[in-house]
Parts: structure tokens; sequence; C-alpha cells
């Protein structure tokens, strides 16, 4: 696809600070995060096409669309987890708390904007020195065991797990193996947490549960989730950004997006015409 | 039942006895050697083979305290210089190598695997013995080390490979560095991997006679420091094996047992380290 055959797009760089139900807060959406022209290839494909958006502040942001849309590799760009793929190459701007991330030391960026992938990944170590890890790895001097427990009742695993900290994370389920993952993020306090479908590979229950969390954790931090699940996204999201073939077609509050799409293709989606 | 369904039968089970049969053959031939090897190293094995030198040429008794300390020296060399040299060849082969440089050190590590133990003697020989003219514990631990390293190399990759891209993407989202990432989530979750490798090469190294013979040569006394010639079991077994001497064949046989056993020690307790921990499920 080039530039020039893309259909013009119109894109509130700044979501629109949402009225009524939805959101209590009539405060103006503060940005964390903003994305502006990203621009993206692996090798030669270009995958993603002018994205520019804002991540609001202690909101929940969902990223939409059909597989291979570009979600989640608009979503690693934010971390720059691209990187560690050979030929990715990223143009474009993506600013957070206004400075940009392209020209940070990526550990230190890492640190600020946390991720939670698809299945969960706990390290072949004891539940207690998952969460630790990131704690251990900066080198940071507060007290271990408290940061543990903080991390774990923010992931609504404590209660779970208390009595056998020691024991292998393998020894989790799915959903409390991506709870500890969440968890794990949270004990390094991100600013920002990323989370690509974390729970496309969990059961109902678990899903709900994190669902649930994720909710909770817009206080914590700011979230953006990519999830190719609709109602997940009707359900826990503030903003709602719908991507199709690496370009942005409608980001929107989710209400808004969900009830009054602007984009016959985000009706067409949402409608389950295709994707 | 048809013809062709008891045909279909009798094949089946005659293939089935026929894998059946060399399984039991291989385990059977396995067992036979190891029987003959512990009732012979048995029956001639006491404490003096523990503790005594070799008895002169003529007299009967004596035992080979200086291999066994000889062999635990050299082996000790070998580990020293092929352990590390493999392990961290395989970090780099794995972690950050490109394709091409990974082929040819692969290709190079394996033709190394290949090469006859008493080429790797000969070129030990010419590296270390000849421009120092001095047969060695340092020379024949170089020569066992150069042997160790493709076969800990080789293996040692494949096991950090095998480490799920998950769990690196796990360590670097959280702010580790590559460095860090490696140290701290990769080479444990692939350390019994890694310790079973260096076992393999270890218990491959140990029972090598060729390379040996022109580098530690033998020493019917003990072996100071590490500069002096010194004896080896295998070199010792290959020696009395061909000797004319009762005695000395008696001997043989118990240096055979006694190299198995410490080899199977070696195992087994590496084994009961590696049991602790946690491992990564396989997916």
């Amino acid at each position: 696809m080039h530039a020039s055959v893309r259909p013009a797009v119109s894109v509130n760089i700044t979501p629109p600070v949402t009225t009524g139900a939805h959101r209590e807060t009539t405060a103006p959406a503060e940005m964390r995060m903003s994305i502006s022209k990203v621009n993206f290839w692996y090798g030669p494909k270009q995958t993603l096409f002018d994205i520019s958006l804002g991540i609001a502040t202690s909101k929940v942001t969902a990223l939409i669309g059909p597989s291979g849309c570009g979600k989640s590799t608009l979503l690693r760009t934010l971390d720059r987890m691209h990187e560690t793929i050979r030929n990715a190459r990223l143009e474009g701007e993506i600013l957070l708390d206004g400075k940009d991330i392209l020209d940070q030391d990526v550990t230190l960026l890492r640190r600020r904007v946390g991720m939670v992938f698809q299945r969960p990944n706990p390290f072949p170590k004891s539940i207690f020195e998952n969460v630790a890890y990131g704690l251990r790895i900066n080198g940071s001097k507060v007290p271990m065991a408290e940061a543990v427990e903080k991390s774990l009742r923010h992931a609504a695993l404590w209660d779970e797990v208390k009595d056998h900290l020691h024991k292998s994370a393998y020894e989790l389920s799915g959903g409390q193996q991506q709870r500890l993952c969440i968890a794990r993020a949270l004990a390094v306090e991100p600013e920002v947490l990323l989370l690509d479908e974390p729970c496309s590979a969990l059961d109902p229950i678990s899903t709900a549960k994190i669902e649930e969390l994720l909710v909770q954790l817009k206080d914590l931090c700011t979230i953006v989730t990519v999830t190719h699940n609709m109602q997940q996204a009707a359900r826990i999201s503030d903003f709602t950004a719908f991507l199709l073939t690496g370009q942005l077609i409608e980001f929107s509050p989710t209400p808004q997006l969900f009830t009054k799409p602007s984009d016959p293709r985000t009706e067409a989606y949402i409608t389950g015409r295709f994707g | 039942m048809n013809p062709r369904l008891r045909w279909r039968k009798f094949v089946s089970n005659f293939m089935l006895t026929m894998t059946g049969c060399c399984a039991l053959v291989a385990v059977s031939v396995l067992f036979f050697i190891l029987g003959y090897l512990v009732y012979n190293g048995g029956i001639s094995i006491n404490w003096n083979f523990f503790t005594k030198l070799p008895a002169p040429v003529g007299e009967t008794g004596g035992g080979m305290a200086n291999a066994i300390v000889g062999s635990a020296k050299l082996l000790l060399v070998a580990t020293l210089i092929g352990v590390p040299i493999g392990f961290l060849g395989a970090i780099y082969l794995a972690e950050f190598s490109g394709s091409k440089v990974a082929f040819v050190v692969r290709y190079a590590a394996d033709l190394l695997n290949g090469a006859p133990s008493i080429v790797i003697g000969m070129f030990a020989f010419a590296l270390v013995v000849h421009p120092f003219k001095q047969f060695s514990t340092l020379a024949g631990g170089f020569a066992l080390g150069i042997m160790m390293i493709p076969i800990t190399l080789r293996s040692t990759e494949q096991f950090l490979l095998a480490v799920p891209r998950t769990l690196r993407e796990g360590a670097m989202a959280l702010g580790a560095s590559k460095w860090k990432t490696i140290q701290t989530v990769i080479v444990p979750a692939a350390y019994r991997g890694i310790l079973t490798a260096i076992l393999l090469a270890f218990a491959r190294v140990a029972g090598e006679t060729a390379p040996l013979i022109f580098t530690a040569l033998g020493n019917q006394y003990w072996s100071h420091g590490w500069t002096e010639p010194t004896a080896s079991l295998p070199v010792m077994i290959y020696n009395y094996a061909l000797s004319p001497y009762d005695d000395w064949h008696r001997q043989a046989w118990a240096a055979g047992l006694v190299l198995l056993a410490l080899i199977l020690i070696i195992n087994i307790v590496a084994r009961a380290i590696l049991s602790r921990g946690i491992s990564v499920p396989r997916a």
C-alpha cells in the first residue's frame, strides 16, 4: 500500500475529553504518551502508516483490529521492544512525558514503560524472585519483601500465593501466571503498562479477573492494551483505537467508537462483518 | 479374519519383535561389558591399588595412586580450558553472532569434534610439548581441553537457543540489558542442559588415551606440579593390558573399573545438583 492511495483519515491526536456516564472526572485528559507520524517497516514491508495518537494518563487505551493490522507492532514500539527484531525500522516521534523515547536509554525507558505479553512468561524462578527480578536487576534498595507483597496485592494475586512464595512460578495456573507477570511488571512502578493480548491464552474466568484488575490499575499507571476481543475493549477501555492494515482508522472514546463509529470500516468491523 | 488383515497383523507383530530384540541386544551388550568390567575389576581391586605406586617390573602388587591423581589433574586442566571457552563461545553464537559467523564456527566445531583424538594429541605435542621439550600434565590437559571445546560449545548453544524467546522479551521488557538477560534469565533457564553438556564432554575425554600418549606421556612415579610427565588411568590401562604379566592385566581391569566409577560418581553428583532448582516446562 502506498501513502498516495491512502484515503484521508481524520484522526484526533488527543482523545477528546469524555462526557456523561463514561467517566466521572471532568478534568481534561492529560497525555502520558503521544505518538506522532509513526511509520514502521519489517525489512522492506511497511506495517504501520503515519500513526498518530495520544495515550491519556491513568486511562485504559485499547488497540483493536483484525489479525495482522499492526496493533501489536504499534504497542511494541512504545517500549522499543521492536528493536529486538532484526531489520525492524521505525520513523516518527513517540513522546513519553514530553520527551522522545528514541533518544533515551532503552533500559531506563523500559523501567518506565512495562510490558505484559500474550502468553504468560514467568522466569524459571520462584514466585517471589519473579516479582523481585525487576528490582534486583535495577539494584533497587527498597525492602524486597514489602515491595513484592505490594506488587502481588496490586495484581490481586497475594492471597492466592502468600503461603508459597518460594515455590516455582510454573506451579501456578495460566491465569495466575499472567497476574504474576503483571505483578512483575508493576514491581518497578512503571508509568505506563503495555499489555499485548494479555488474555488470549486464558480461560473466561481468568480473563474476567484480569479485566477487573486492569480497571483497578488505572489509578497506578496508564494502560495500553491490545485485544482482538471487542467486548473486552468495550468493557475495560476509556479510549479505543481501531487499526486496519497498518493505518489508524478511528480513535475515539470507547463508548463513542462502539455506538457511533464515524468511519464505515470501523462500523463494519465492530458489527462483525469482517476481522 | 480376512487374509489381508491377518497379514497386516503379522507384519506389525514381526516388526514389534524385531525392534524389541534390537533394543535388547543394545542393552545387553552394555550390561555385558559393565558386568565383565565390574567382575574382573572387582576381584583385582584392593586398597593398595588406591594408595601405592606401580610395582617395578617383575614384582607383584603395587597400585596406581599416581595415575588416579594424574587423571584428576589432567581432567581439571582440561575442564579449565575446555569449559570456559566452549561456554562463552556458545553464548556468543547463540546470542550475538550473525548467521554467517555462526555457520562457520559451528562447522569448524563439528570438524574439530570429528577429528581423531590422536590428531589432537599431535597438535598438542607440536604446540606445547615440542617447544618446551617437556611432556607434562599441562600438555595432556591442553589436548583434552581442546577436545572438550566443540562438545561443550555445540550442546550449550543448542540449549541456549531452546530457551523460549518470550523469556528473553520478559527480561528485556523489565529493563534488563542484553548481558543481564543472558546472565539472569537465559543461562539459568538452560543451566541443566549446559551442565549435562559439560558432563558429556568430561566423560568423553576422561577415557581418552591417544592424545595423552605423547603429551602427558606416563610416569611410574608421582608427578610433582604441572610440568612433569604424569601417569593417567587410560594410558596405564593401555600399557598394562598390552604387557605380558598377569598381575598387570588384573591391575588394568581394576583401573578400568576405577575410571568407570569416577565418571559414574561425577554423573550422579551432577544429576543431584540438576534435580534442584526450577526448570522451564516444555511448551
